[in-house]
């Protein structure tokens, strides 16, 4: 099995704490209404995010979804900056214009977290054809959840990237539920895995909770997608621990679900075997958690006491003017 | 000075940028080896090759997806969707994706992207291959709307669609494919959102495009004979739309009539008879006059085809109403 350097595992696990603390306050500011509207947090799903973010490097980029938060921190976007973005401040990485499900940073590679179930799929193709009519080696990744697989761009999107042989990575994090509905009412097959067949592309299932299994399977598509063999779909069997949206309580889960899957908690995964292998301890831990939620912290209060966009804000960027128009 | 038909206006156009600029690339549904199911773009796969010049599945989803993906990083794609009719299969990537990226992101990208179609009725395709599409396209800010009526405003609008960093739907008129117009030897790109007045006239102005802008030239000579003079405005750019060229010319008229190939509800000649009432009520000497498909569609049957699109006759009827009011 793929196993990340010690540098890496513990960015790794640094990026998880932040991202689930992350998330934990920004579920605060959602019920104190200082972020409006929905949010979708991905607690229980941090290692499809680190793992993948690990396996690429500066150039590449990304798609995905309105759950996107922990794409977003993976990639380094500043916690201030998305932090400032969930409360629609000037100084968050969209101006202010996105919000919580549409976090942007082109400076990290993140080209656009999307709210329409697989629209961002068909535009990572897109990036894909950059890099290869250029020759840039690039890789284009995208994030849609076993949901997402049921809709038409996601087909159309597979299909495409394999007749031209495009350097995707199709990264599906299946979570067991679309919105309210578990996914074997909506979907006929056993793993989404197997639709990669129907596209002659390699399908491949993977543990979701196991950052260094994330990474290790994205790592291979990643050298075949550079080799110019075309992409891959990756299936990562994975949970999100909390609801789908806003204040739902998820009570169509099955009793005892989620304990089971709070056994195989992402982060503890990391923790448990940097221990074994003596990288750390249960203090370092400790620390480690203080820092990423000092860093949350500080990102939150930040982002508060930045002032909103000015209302000129409004008509800007609809159209690129050129500056001498 | 080179005699040139609009067919011939779209190929050239393309050659002319593909070769100035190697980030333009042309993709669609049988546009390279078969150059066309209108023949309007042969040879380009052969001078520019395949890697610039592509076939794709039939995936309209896919096709405008990946040209956004491969404009917001460094191509200048264009991508033809056929018949404008499957405009609306690619609707959630025109209208979610391609028209709010560069807003939502915070004026993060530039997105040089023209998407091109054919449109227009006149030609016994029947109900789902004859309409025209701009008054479907117009209520998206961010999108870019050009219907070209001549083979020299063919060439010059759709080289600066391709030049804009912005993304502009290119309507083609299938009715116009074989009409023939000159050419001028030192072409160019012409600049997006201004209409032209093809004919001056001191009595009432009409407002059309493309085949109906031919008609209404038509109905404008047998006018004449009667002593009324038209001035006839072609729209050129629908979004933005040119609202000075018109309202000047409603100044001097007083009158004016649109000639609309599109169902009346929701039509653009609402837009400009708004313009009429909000910005040039002062002028008007008789209520504004639409002509156009009223609330029916296109039928095969040739007598109910030629009924329902505005015919010379009907433009003269309606022209002559309006000067009688
Ligand atoms: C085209 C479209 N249809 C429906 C929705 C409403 N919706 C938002 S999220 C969601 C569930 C998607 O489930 P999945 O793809 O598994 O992703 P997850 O939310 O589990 O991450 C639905 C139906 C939408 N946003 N877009
Ligand atoms: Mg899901």
């Amino acid at each position: 099995m793929t196993t990340l350097a010690l540098e890496a595992r513990q960015a790794a696990l640094h990026r998880m704490l932040e991202s689930r603390m992350a998330e934990e306050k920004i579920q605060e500011l959602f019920l104190a209404n200082l972020i409006r509207g929905t949010t979708h947090l991905s607690p229980g799903q941090e290692a499809c995010a680190m793992g993948t973010a690990a396996a690429l490097r500066p150039g590449d980029t990304v798609t995905c979804t309105y759950r996107g938060h922990h794409h977003a921190i993976a990639l380094g976007v500043p916690l201030r900056r998305l932090m400032a973005e969930m409360m629609g401040k000037a100084s968050g990485s969209c101006g202010g214009k996105g919000g919580s499900m549409h976090i942007t940073d082109a400076s990290v590679g993140l080209l656009g977290a999307n709210a329409i179930v697989g629209g961002q799929i068909p535009i990572a193709l897109g990036a894909a054809l950059t890099a290869q009519v250029k020759g840039t080696g690039a890789v284009a990744v995208t994030f849609f959840g076993e949901g997402a697989t049921n809709i038409g761009a996601f087909h159309e999107a597979l299909n495409m990237a394999s007749v031209w042989k495009l350097p995707v990575l199709f990264m599906c994090e299946n979570n067991l539920y679309g919105e309210y509905s578990v996914w074997n009412k909506t979907t006929p097959v056993q793993d989404i895995a197997v639709r990669a067949a129907s596209y002659a592309m390699p399908g491949v299932i993977v543990d979701g909770q196991d950052a260094e299994a994330v990474y290790g399977a994205a790592s291979e598509a990643v050298a075949r997608a550079r080799a110019g063999d075309g992409p891959t779909l990756i299936e990562l069997k994975t949970y999100r621990f909390r609801g789908h949206s806003r204040t739902d309580m998820a009570p169509y889960r099955p009793a005892g679900e989620l304990d089971e899957w709070l056994k195989r908690d992402p982060i503890e995964i990391l923790k448990a075997r940097m221990i074994a292998d003596g990288q750390l301890d249960e203090v370092e831990f400790e620390e480690l958690s203080r820092a990423a939620e000092t860093a949350v912290m500080d990102a939150v209060e930040w982002a508060r006491s930045e002032p909103f966009p000015t209302l000129e804000e409004m008509t800007k960027d609809i159209y690129y003017e050129s500056a001498g128009a | 000075m080179t005699e040139i038909t609009y067919r011939e206006a779209v190929v050239r156009a393309l050659a002319d940028e593909m070769a100035a600029d190697p980030n333009v690339v042309f993709f669609g549904e049988d546009v390279a080896e078969a150059g066309g199911v209108f023949k309007v773009t042969p040879g380009l796969l052969e001078r520019f090759g395949p890697v610039r010049v592509r076939d794709t599945p039939i995936s309209e989803q896919a096709i405008i997806g990946t040209a956004l993906g491969a404009a917001i990083t460094g191509l200048r794609p264009v991508a033809e969707l056929m018949f404008a009719d499957f405009i609306p299969v690619a609707m959630d990537q025109i209208v979610n994706q391609v028209a709010k990226y560069r807003y939502m992101s915070g004026g993060q990208f530039i997105v040089p992207l023209t998407i091109r179609a054919a449109q227009g009725g006149g030609n016994g395709f029947g109900t789902q291959h004859s309409q025209c599409a701009e008054s479907w396209l117009m209520n998206f800010p961010g999108l870019k709307v050009v219907s070209p009526s001549t083979p020299a405003d063919m060439y010059g609008l759709l080289r600066g669609a391709i030049r804009e960093d912005n993304p502009v739907i290119v309507l083609e008129h299938k009715g116009l494919y074989n009409l023939k117009g000159e050419l001028p030897d030192d072409a160019g790109p012409l600049p997006l959102g201004q209409a032209k007045v093809v004919r001056a006239g001191r009595d009432v102005t009409i407002v059309t495009s493309q085949l109906m802008l031919h008609r209404s030239l038509e109905a404008a000579d047998a006018l004449a004979k009667d002593g009324i003079e038209c001035e006839v405005i072609d729209v050129r750019c629908f979004a933005p739309l040119d609202s000075a060229t018109i309202l000047a010319s409603l100044a001097k008229t007083n009158r004016i009539v649109t000639v609309e190939e599109a169902p009346h509800s929701a039509g653009w000649g609402g837009d400009i008879a708004s313009l009429a009432a909000t910005e040039g009520a002062y002028w008007l000497a008789a209520p504004v006059k639409r002509v156009n498909m009223g609330g029916a569609l296109v039928a095969y049957s040739p007598p109910l085809e030629d009924e329902v699109l505005p015919n010379v006759s009907r433009i003269a009827r309606e022209v002559k109403a309006v000067m009688a009011g």
